[in-house]
């Protein structure tokens, strides 16, 4: 889906054959049609504007009131919300925080993704094939998906206990306590300083797996002549990864570029459930969306929560735009 | 109302927030776009019902008498949310509302239990469409002073002034422990019942102090004492609620400081003084706290630990000392019920020094667990008729029996054969306190003051990240914070 339409069916499509157009559009024919069109488009029209834009507009409007999400009515307070966000520590600290998953989250994950992803379809050397996974790289796909299949409340459960105290069953603590590391040891979930890095990997942990399905789905569709040249041609695999495949998927890297960064700046369920409403030991792994959630639904700030929500839409749409700009290419087309 | 960490949560078996929304997506293409677009706005309701009271349904106001004290219709369905936590709701379906049915044959009620009390019922609200009677409590509780501050709270002072329930001539006010009405008050208007009596103080484990001759330590140089003899043992002498709710140690703090300086102090903190954590007492105490940390006397790691782990972890002999209320034993049964030689038992908290103001016998104990009428229900009266069946001495006893906690109306537990020895050692704490009970308003006042607030200003103090002038500077800075905040509601007593 994500690579360039080939240039040998293209044209197929494109070359409708050219009828006289006798029709104009005053005929009644053409009037029916577009009258049916729109009744067709109409409903769902509707249904997006109702569910869609009108709850982001109403929440614009909500964030310039005081409203505390229990009464019918609220009040037009203007820009307080806004002037109380850019005084409130905690929202630079869920800011800094989300920044954070912003540039590590991504980076790791299409990393790690493209790597398991180049090992498991082209990083192989097999006899009679120029172009194969490493051995086992079926049983490493199954792999690799599991974290994929878990709900992700049931991941945040799972890595309280990995990062937990050594007598509190933590798994890290116990292992590295086992192997003779226990000056490595650490209060991992009860140090400040360690709690956004704990979320990032468990963030890529979890979405690594997806990255490796959608980077494999790309790399299968290479054409494999273009390996064996650069095979003949004396290429090493990791010239082979820099020259061939990553150019020929990078379409499909940055739409994943575009869904992390996305997935990044929300980060809700697993801070929530790992380190609880407050983020954490001194609010120190907070995010923006916890701390939506918190103010409206623990402190009953709808107003004050909806303008974090403008802040936080605003910041989304200009990543992606961002993103979409500095990673575009010139596409390759594949004869 | 302690904390509401405190209850175990049980999953509800009905997706009722999904059923709300395919009932909102329903009604909405019902009634045709142009409405639905109305209908589905959070902000375009307008308020065709907004300020109603429950009054305006236009039936005529319903004759008072003395069998009918509040002036309920006798025919009119209530509807009764209850949060289904620790405490279930049995309580509710087998103690109270026989009682209340036995009174009102023809009242309908319609019960209903929600784990998540806001998320059922916060859209409700907003559509001034709420139940007759909430039990706001759990994880989801709806904040109660900025519902009391939108006027969408009913006053409770018809049913405190009503005839009790076994007695025409004490008035329902008097069959509540002092300081209840108060603790449901806003502005001296009484707004929230709260139903439940929580008796805090120092748990520990009376089989391990009794094996070991361990002495229940009535100062603090005795407790260090102890603390020294289990730590020798290779006992964690303390434990607390970990990364969850280092609050639980403020605790004994404040106890602590209030023993050695007069209730005062906790007036001070209320009030949002400037300087009042900053007291003498309460620095005191703080070191005394800090002070354990730095010896070592608290289980190893704790600091990074869940609440429940931490807990379960002193209810298997890790630990001796934890601070809690008299849930505790609720909370932990499984942990407790694995060794059946496991005893625990309460202690008020020992006094800093021997030139104490109040006895060491003086406890924190305070009324919990908030019920309330909302204001725009459809029919308030009979929401506070129930209240007035639960606090009648059958409904008492029976909800002490059911769920093992003691409640606030008075002499609700004579005659309950307790059969929790944790529960028993609190109220013969709470009977040998007498007039000596001392309790603070500022964690209901202003939620978020004590959680996160001062909750991490004492975690980092226990951690030892911060010293005592550091961990009081931060508490000062969390009071100015809501001091000067104008959308804060103040209280002040």
């Amino acid at each position: 889906m994500t690579l360039s339409t080939p240039a040998g069916r293209a044209p197929a499509k494109r070359a409708r054959p050219h009828r006289p157009q006798t029709r104009r559009a005053s005929d009644p024919m053409r009037r029916g049609k577009y009258l049916f069109i729109v009744t067709f488009l109409l409903p769902p029209v509707a249904v997006y504007a109702i569910y869609m834009l009108s709850p982001y507009l109403q929440a614009i409007y909500i964030s310039m009131t005081d409203w505390s999400g229990l009464t019918a009515t609220q009040n037009f307070i203007g820009f307080d919300n806004y002037v109380r966000m850019w005084n409130d520590d905690q929202i630079r600290t869920a800011l800094r925080n989300n920044l954070i998953l912003l540039v590590f989250v991504p980076v790791l994950t299409l990393a790690l993704g493209l790597f398991f992803a180049s090992m498991l379809n082209v990083g192989g050397r097999r006899r009679n094939a120029a172009v194969a996974g490493v051995r086992g790289s079926s049983i490493y796909r199954v792999v690799y998906f599991f974290p994929q299949v878990l709900s992700i409340a049931i991941v945040g459960v799972l890595f309280k206990y990995v990062f937990a105290p050594e007598s509190a069953g933590g798994i890290i603590n116990t292992f590295l306590s086992k192997i003779g590391l226990e000056s490595l040891t650490r209060l991992w979930l009860g140090e400040p300083r360690y709690l956004i890095w704990v979320v990032v990997l468990v963030m890529t942990w979890s979405f690594v797996g997806f990255y490796v399905v959608l980077f494999s789905a790309a790399m299968q569709s290479v054409p494999r002549d273009i390996y064996e040249a650069a095979l003949l041609d004396g290429a090493s695999r990791f010239t082979t990864f820099r020259k061939v495949t990553l150019p020929l998927v990078w379409d499909t890297v940055q739409v994943g570029w575009v869904y992390m960064a996305i997935q990044a700046m929300d980060g809700f369920a697993i801070v929530h459930i790992m380190l609880g409403v407050n983020g954490g030991v001194e609010g120190a792994g907070d995010v923006l969306g916890v701390a939506i959630y918190r103010e409206a639904f623990a402190s009953s700030r709808f107003g004050y929560a909806a303008a974090i929500g403008v802040l936080m839409l605003f910041l989304t749409m200009t990543i992606v735009v961002i993103f979409m700009r500095v990673l575009r290419r010139e596409r390759v087309e594949l004869g | 109302m302690a904390s509401s960490t405190n209850r175990k949560l049980i999953t509800s078996t009905e997706p009722s927030r999904r059923t709300f929304l395919q009932r909102l997506a329903v009604g909405g293409m019902a009634l045709g776009p142009g409405s639905a677009f109305l209908a589905s706005c959070a902000t375009g309701g307008g308020d065709d019902n907004g300020d109603g009271n429950g009054d305006d349904s236009g039936d005529p106001p319903p004759e008072v008498s003395d069998d009918n004290p509040l002036g309920i219709p006798e025919n009119e369905p209530v509807e009764i949310y209850i949060f289904d936590g620790g405490f279930g709701d049995t309580y509710a379906t087998d103690v109270h509302q026989p009682i209340f049915g036995e009174r009102w044959p023809d009242v309908e009620i319609n019960h209903r239990a929600a784990v998540d009390i806001g998320g059922e019922l916060q859209a409700r609200f907003a559509a001034s469409d709420p139940p007759d009677f909430v039990n706001n409590s759990g994880d989801g509780q709806m904040d109660t002073g900025q519902l009391i501050a939108d006027g969408l709270v009913q006053d409770l002072t018809d049913l405190l002034d009503a005839p009790s329930w076994d007695d025409p001539s004490v008035p329902v006010r008097d069959m509540l422990l002092p300081g209840t009405v108060e603790l449901g008050s806003r502005d001296g208007i009484p707004y929230v019942l709260n139903y439940t009596f929580t008796v805090y103080g120092t748990w520990y484990n009376k089989t391990l102090m009794d094996e070991n001759g361990w002495p229940v330590p009535t100062t603090w140089d005795e407790m260090l004492d102890v603390c020294a003899d289990i730590a020798d043992h290779g006992i964690a002498p303390w434990v607390y609620q970990g990364v969850t709710a280092p609050r639980y140690m403020n605790w004994p703090l404040l106890c602590m400081a209030t023993k050695l300086a007069g209730p005062d102090i906790l007036v001070a903190i209320d009030n949002l003084e400037e300087g009042a954590w900053g007291h003498e007492a309460i620095r005191e105490a703080a070191h005394a706290l800090w002070d354990l940390g730095q010896r070592g006397y608290y289980l190893e790691g704790v600091e990074g630990m869940e609440f429940r782990d931490a807990q379960g972890l002193w209810a298997r002999g890790e630990a001796v000392f934890c601070p809690s209320g008299s849930w505790i034993e609720n909370e932990e049964a499984d942990a407790i019920a694995e060794d059946p030689t496991f005893e625990l038992a309460m202690m008020p908290d020992p006094l800093l020094s021997t030139d104490a103001v109040l006895p060491v016998e003086t406890l924190r104990a305070t009324a919990g667990e908030p019920y309330f009428v909302p204001a725009q229900a459809n029919n308030p009266r009979a929401g506070m008729e129930y209240m007035r069946a639960m606090i009648s001495l059958d409904g008492a006893r029976g909800f002490t029996e059911t769920v093992t906690s003691l409640t606030s109306v008075v002499g609700g537990s004579e005659g309950v054969e307790l059969e929790a020895p944790g529960l028993s050692s609190a109220q013969a704490a709470l009977e040998a306190a007498g007039e000596n009970i001392i309790n603070w308003l500022y964690p209901t006042w202003y939620p978020t003051m004590e959680n996160p607030g001062i909750d991490q200003a004492t975690g980092a103090l226990l951690r030892g990240a911060v010293d005592v002038d550091e961990w009081v500077e931060r508490c000062e800075d969390v009071a100015r914070e809501f001091r000067e905040d104008d959308s804060v509601n103040k209280q002040s007593r």
